[in-house]
C-alpha cells in the first residue's frame, strides 16, 4: 500500500491509525535490535497520537495529508520534551523546549511520530558508525553499513519500521544512505524547507529533505514539509509544494544531462557496475522521450575539497556553544576555560573533534583567504558550472554513490575514502540545488545502486517527473 | 584643532561607543528587550542559543541603526552580518553576530559643540552578550567558588559607533560621548544610560610629541562606566604612556581595564594574547539591503539634532550655539525658545534652566515662567525671590505672583533700600571707606559684605543688583 491509499483507507474509517501504528510497532520489535535505526522509539507517544487521529476521524474531521501516517524523525532534530541527542554524548539528558518547524507541520499533517532516528554524530559521516549510540546496520545486508549520515531514517523506510522518514542532507546524507539501502530520498532546494529545529552542522548547506519507499509518497511528505518559514531568514517565501502533477507527466521533450566527471570521467572511484546501472536509466529515460546527452560540470572536481573546507568552518563555529554553560553534561573543572575543555573533550567523538580542528584552522587569522575564502570562490565556479549546464539542460543526471553498500568498519580507519562517497552528491549542497536519489537496479552484490537526478534551483518539481520515470522503468525491470 | 598637551605631548584618542538600541524586543528574536527583570526571565530559545535555534532580523533594530547612521552622516549601505566567535559562558552561542568588513552605516562625522568635526569610521549592528556574576572571591572572576550568568541581556540590539582617532584630550572625549549620546536620545535610539550599561565607552589611547604626525602605540581601555571615569582614564592613560616613552621603554599595545577605585588602567591582555575571533559570513542570515525609498522615509522622519538645536537657540538668546550646549542637552532648548518669544530677557531664561532646574522643569509653563522673569526683570522680586517662586511653580504650577504674595515677597521700596543701607553704612565705617578707595578687586570683596548685611536685615527681600548700584552710586557722589 502507498501512503495516500493507507491515508484515505484511515481517512475512510475502512483501518485504524491505532492498526497502521501497531504493525509498524510489531516490525520495529522484531528487527531494531539488530538493525539499531532509533536512538529512541516513541511506542507511547505515538500510541496516543494515533489514537488521537482515529478520534478526529470518528468526529468526522480530516487530520491531514498523513493522516496516521508512521514517521521517524532524524535524531538531529528538535522535538519538544523528547531527547534529541545527534548521536553524541554532548547533548546526552537536554530536552528540547521547542519542536523544529517541521516536527510541527508533520503534527499538523496528521502524521504519528514514531521515534527518532540514528545518525553520525552531529550528521558527520557516510556510514552512521560514528554514533554515539553504534552504528546502524543495513537492513538488505546487516553485514554492511546503510550509508550516512542520515542512516537510521533510511534504515527505517527500507526495513518497513516506518513508510516514511526525515532525514537531513549537508554534502549527501539523505541521498547516499537512501542509495545503499534502496529507497527514496530528496535532497530539497537550499530554503525550501525549514531549517528552524535542525541542530546546525553546516548552516549555508544543510537541507531537511524526505525518505520514502516511493518516488510519490516523498512527493507527499516533501509537500507537507515544504513552504515558507518566518523563523527561517534563509527560507524561500513560497507556498508549500505541489508535485502531484509531476508524477504522471513523463520526461517527453525533457533535455537530460549526464555529468561526465561523475560517470567515468574525470573522478576515479565509482564502480562498473554503479556506471552500468547509469547507463540502463539513461536508456530507460531516452525510451520514455528524454534527449539524453554527456555533459560537463568542470569544477565539480573540486567540490569535496571545497567542501572539506567550508563545512566544518561552519561546524567549528556551531558546535561551539557545546560547552557545558546551559546544556548537556558538565565535566567539571578548577576554571571556567578548563571546564569546557572538559566537557568538549569527552562530548565529542574523533569524527566531530576532527572537523572543530579543520574548522577553526581553516578560519584562522592568516589562513582565511587561502582556505575559506579560495573556497568559496569555488563554490561560486560551481554554481557557475551548473547555471551553464541548465542553460542547455533541464535536469542533470549522475550515480548518487560511488558504490553500493560497503562493510561495516571497512572505511573507519580512513576519513578520506569516508569523505569520497559524498564525491557526487556534494556539489548540489554547494550550489543549493535540489537533487534525489531514486532505486535503478542492482550492483553485482545484489545490493541496490541509487541514481541522482540534479535540478535547479526551485525546480523540484520537474526533477520528480524523472524521479517517477526511473522508478517506473526499475520496478519494470526487476 | 585645538590641541590639549601634556608636557609637550600630545594625546590621541578614539572611542568605541556601544549603545542598546531601544527596541521592545531582541535582535534576532521575540524575547524582551528590558532593563533589569529577574535573572533569565527575558529569554528564549533563540537568546540563550538552543540548538536548532535560528536568528530572525529585528526590521526596527535596522531602523535605529540607520537613524544612527544618517544623524551621524554616514553612507548606510548593504550589510553582511558576521560570526565573532569565541568562548565566554555569558556569551551563548560562543560566537556573536555583528558585523566584520561591510557595516551598515561607514564613514560620517559627528560636530562636538565648539565646532570641531570628529570623523565617525562606521556604526554597526550587533547582539549584546549576557551577564556574569561571581560569587565569592570578592567577585573577582579568579577566585570566585562560582558564577552565574543572566542571559536576559543576551542578544539585545547594539549600535558599535566607531569614532576616528581624532579627538585630542579628555575634554574632548566627553564632549563627544556627551554629545554622541544626545543625537541618539533625541532620534530615538537609544536611552544612553551609562549608568545601566546602555551606553558603554571603550577608550583607545596614545600620545606622540606634540606636532608629530605620526601615531603612537595605542592601548584600549575598557571598563569605563561614566563620563567622569572617562576622563579620568584618558589622562591616567596617557600619563603612564608618557612615564614609558621618557624612561626610554616602548609603549606596549595591550587591552587595558580601568579600575574605578584605584583609578589606574591594569593590563587585561597583550596584542600576543589577543582574540582571533575567526570571522566568517553569518550563514543563517541574508544579507541585509535597505531600500532607497526607506532609507529616505527614515531620513525625514529625523527630527532636529542638537547641533541645529544649540544654532536655533542661539539665535534666539543673542548667544554662541557652544553656550547653549547645556540647555540643549537638558532638552530645554524648545522651553527657552518659547519664553523668550515671549518677550522673557533670553539671559535670565538660561540663567534659571542652567542653574535652577536641574531636576526639570515640572509643573512651569511658558506662561508662568515668563511672567516670573518679567517681575524680576522689573525689579519687583529679587533674584533670590524668583528662585523661590520658581522652585515653587516646578514643584505645583500656579500664578507667580499670587505666590510670591504667599511668601509675603513685595519689592522693597528704593527709598526704604536707601535709609537701610545708610545706616549700615554708619556702623561698619572703616569697611565703606575700603570701598570707596578700593580698586575693583577690593570694592567686589567689600560689596559681597554690604549686600550681604542688606540680606540678612531684609531677610533675602532686597535687590542684590538694587543694592550694588546704590553703593556705587553713593561711592562715586
Amino acid at each position: 500500500m502507498t501512503v495516500q491509499e493507507t491515508v484515505l483507507a484511515i481517512q475512510k474509517g475502512e483501518m485504524k491509525a491505532q492498526e497502521v501504528l501497531e504493525s509498524h510497532l510489531k516490525t520495529i520489535q522484531d528487527r531494531e535490535e539488530e538493525i539499531n535505526a532509533f536512538n529512541l522509539v516513541m511506542t507511547e507517544e505515538a500510541i496516543k497520537e494515533a489514537e488521537k487521529i482515529d478520534s478526529l476521524v470518528a468526529e468526522g474531521k480530516n487530520p491531514g495529508p498523513l493522516t496516521g501516517i508512521p514517521v521517524a524523525v532524524k535524531d538531529n532534530i528538535c522535538t519538544q520534551g523528547i531527547p534529541t541527542t545527534c548521536s553524541s554524548n554532548i547533548l546526552a539528558g537536554w530536552l528540547p523546549p521547542y519542536d523544529a518547524t517541521i516536527v510541527e507541520r508533520l503534527r499538523d499533517a496528521g502524521a504519528v511520530i514514531v521515534g527518532k532516528t540514528n545518525l553520525d554524530e552531529f550528521a558527520m559521516g557516510a556510514s552512521t558508525e560514528n554514533s554515539a549510540f553504534g552504528p546502524t546496520r543495513n537492513p538488505l545486508d546487516t553485514t554492511r553499513v546503510p550509508g550516512g549520515s542520515s542512516g537510521g531514517s533510511a534504515a527505517a523506510v527500507a526495513a518497513g519500521f516506518t513508510p516514511l522518514a526525515i532525514g537531513s542532507d549537508t554534502g549527501g546524507s539523505i541521498r547516499q544512505p537512501a542509495a545503499l539501502c534502496g529507497v527514496v530520498g530528496v535532497k530539497p532546494t537550499y530554503g525550501r524547507v525549514s531549517r528552524y529545529g535542525l541542530v546546525a552542522f553546516a548552516s549555508s548547506l544543510d537541507q531537511i529533505g524526505p525518505f520514502a519507499e516511493t518516488v510519490a509518497d516523498a512527493a507527499l511528505l516533501l509537500e507537507v514539509i515544504s513552504g515558507h518559514d518566518p523563523l527561517d531568514t534563509t527560507s524561500i517565501p513560497e507556498p508549500p509544494l505541489d508535485l502531484s502533477s509531476a508524477l504522471t507527466q513523463g520526461v517527453e521533450g525533457l533535455r537530460i544531462g549526464v555529468i561526465d566527471e561523475l560517470s567515468g570521467g574525470a573522478i576515479e572511484g565509482i564502480s562498473d557496475d554503479v556506471l552500468a546501472c547509469l547507463e540502463k536509466a539513461v536508456e530507460a529515460l531516452t525510451s520514455a522521450g528524454a534527449i539524453v546527452e554527456r555533459t560537463s560540470v568542470p569544477s565539480t572536481v573540486y567540490g569535496l575539497s571545497a567542501y572539506y573546507v567550508i563545512a566544518p568552518a561552519e561546524a567549528s563555529s556551531n558546535l561551539a556553544r557545546y560547552d557545558g554553560v546551559r546544556f548537556g553534561p558538565r565535566v567539571d573543572a578548577k576554571t571556567t576555560s578548563e571546564m569546557m575543555v572538559a566537557t568538549r573533550t569527552a562530548g565529542f567523538g574523533d569524527e566531530v573533534k576532527r572537523r572543530i580542528m579543520l574548522g577553526t584552522y581553516a578560519l584562522s587569522a592568516g589562513y582565511y583567504d587561502a582556505y575559506y575564502g579560495k573556497s568559496q570562490k569555488v563554490r561560486t565556479l560551481i554554481m557557475n558550472d551548473f547555471a551553464a549546464a541548465y542553460e542547455k539542460f533541464d535536469l542533470l543526471l549522475s550515480p548518487t554513490a560511488p558504490t553500493t553498500a560497503f562493510p561495516l568498519g571497512d572505511k573507519t580507519e580512513d576519513p578520506l575514502q569516508m569523505y569520497l562517497q559524498d564525491i557526487c552528491t556534494i556539489s548540489s549542497n554547494l550550489a543549493g540545488h535540489p537533487a534525489m536519489s531514486v532505486p535503478f537496479g542492482q550492483g553485482t552484490d545484489g545490493l541496490p545502486v541509487g541514481i541522482q537526478v540534479l535540478a535547479p534551483a526551485t525546480d523540484e518539481h520537474t526533477m520528480f517527473r524523472a524521479g517517477a520515470i526511473l522508478e517506473a522503468s526499475n520496478q519494470g525491470q526487476s | 584643532m585645538t590641541s590639549k598637551t601634556l608636557d609637550g605631548w600630545e594625546i590621541v584618542i578614539g572611542l568605541e561607543v556601544h549603545a542598546e538600541l531601544a527596541t521592545a524586543t531582541k535582535l534576532f528574536s521575540s524575547a524582551q528587550n528590558v532593563f533589569g527583570g529577574e535573572p533569565n526571565t527575558n529569554i528564549d530559545p533563540v537568546s540563550l542559543g538552543l540548538p536548532g535555534s535560528l536568528p530572525v532580523l529585528n526590521q526596527k533594530a535596522v531602523e535605529l541603526a540607520i537613524r544612527v547612521g544618517l544623524a551621524l552622516n554616514c553612507r548606510v549601505q548593504r550589510s553582511v552580518f558576521a560570526r565573532k566567535n569565541y568562548f565566554y559562558p555569558d556569551m551563548p552561542k560562543a560566537y556573536q553576530i555583528s558585523q566584520f568588513d561591510l557595516p551598515i552605516n561607514e564613514g560620517g562625522w559627528l560636530e562636538l559643540p565648539d565646532g570641531q568635526r570628529i570623523g565617525i569610521e562606521r556604526a554597526h549592528l550587533e547582539e549584546d552578550t549576557g551577564k556574569s556574576s561571581h560569587v565569592g572571591g570578592g567577585g573577582r572572576i579568579h577566585e570566585a567558588d562560582y558564577s552565574l550568568v543572566d542571559y536576559n541581556r543576551a542578544g539585545v540590539p547594539l549600535i558599535e559607533i566607531v569614532g576616528a582617532p581624532d579627538l585630542r584630550s579628555a575634554e574632548e572625549a566627553r564632549s563627544y560621548v556627551s554629545e554622541l549620546r544626545s543625537i541618539l536620545v533625541a532620534i530615538g535610539a537609544s536611552d544612553g544610560k551609562m549608568e545601566e550599561g546602555s551606553m558603554r565607552v571603550d577608550c583607545n589611547v596614545s600620545v606622540r610629541p606634540e606636532g608629530s604626525e605620526e601615531f603612537g602605540t595605542r592601548c584600549e581601555v575598557k571598563n569605563i562606566n561614566s563620563l567622569r571615569s572617562l576622563g579620568r582614564a584618558i589622562e591616567y592613560e596617557a600619563q603612564r604612556q608618557v612615564d614609558i616613552i621618557t624612561s626610554g621603554q616602548e609603549v606596549e599595545q595591550q587591552t587595558r581595564h580601568w579600575d574605578e577605585a584605584d583609578g589606574r588602567t591594569h593590563t587585561l591582555r597583550s596584542k600576543e594574547e589577543a582574540f582571533d575571533y575567526r570571522y566568517f559570513p553569518e550563514p543563517d542570515l541574508v544579507p541585509l539591503d535597505p531600500s532607497p525609498e526607506w532609507i529616505t522615509e527614515i531620513q525625514e522622519s529625523l527630527p532636529e539634532l542638537p547641533r541645529q538645536r544649540r544654532i536655533n537657540l542661539a539665535e534666539a538668546a543673542g548667544i554662541t550655539p557652544q553656550e547653549a550646549t547645556l540647555v540643549v542637552e537638558r532638552n530645554l532648548d524648545e522651553f527657552a525658545i518659547a519664553v523668550i518669544e515671549k518677550g522673557a530677557d533670553p539671559t535670565r531664561v538660561l540663567v534659571h534652566l542652567e542653574n535652577n532646574l536641574a531636576d526639570g522643569i515640572g509643573e512651569l509653563t511658558t506662561e508662568s515662567f515668563a511672567e516670573l522673569i518679567s517681575l524680576e526683570t522689573s525689579g519687583d522680586l529679587s533674584a533670590t525671590q524668583a528662585k523661590t517662586v520658581l522652585a515653587d511653580l516646578a514643584d505645583k504650577g500656579g500664578d507667580p505672583k499670587e505666590i510670591a504674595a504667599h511668601h509675603g515677597f513685595e519689592a522693597m521700596d528704593t527709598s526704604e533700600l536707601e535709609t537701610l543701607i545708610e545706616g549700615i553704612l554708619a556702623d561698619y565705617p572703616e569697611d565703606w571707606t575700603a570701598f570707596v578707595e578700593g580698586d575693583l578687586e577690593e570694592r567686589k570683596k567689600k560689596s559681597g559684605f554690604f549686600v550681604g548685611q542688606v540680606m540678612k536685615m531684609t531677610k533675602g527681600q532686597a535687590d542684590g543688583k538694587v543694592v550694588n548700584d546704590i553703593l556705587l552710586h553713593r561711592a562715586e557722589s
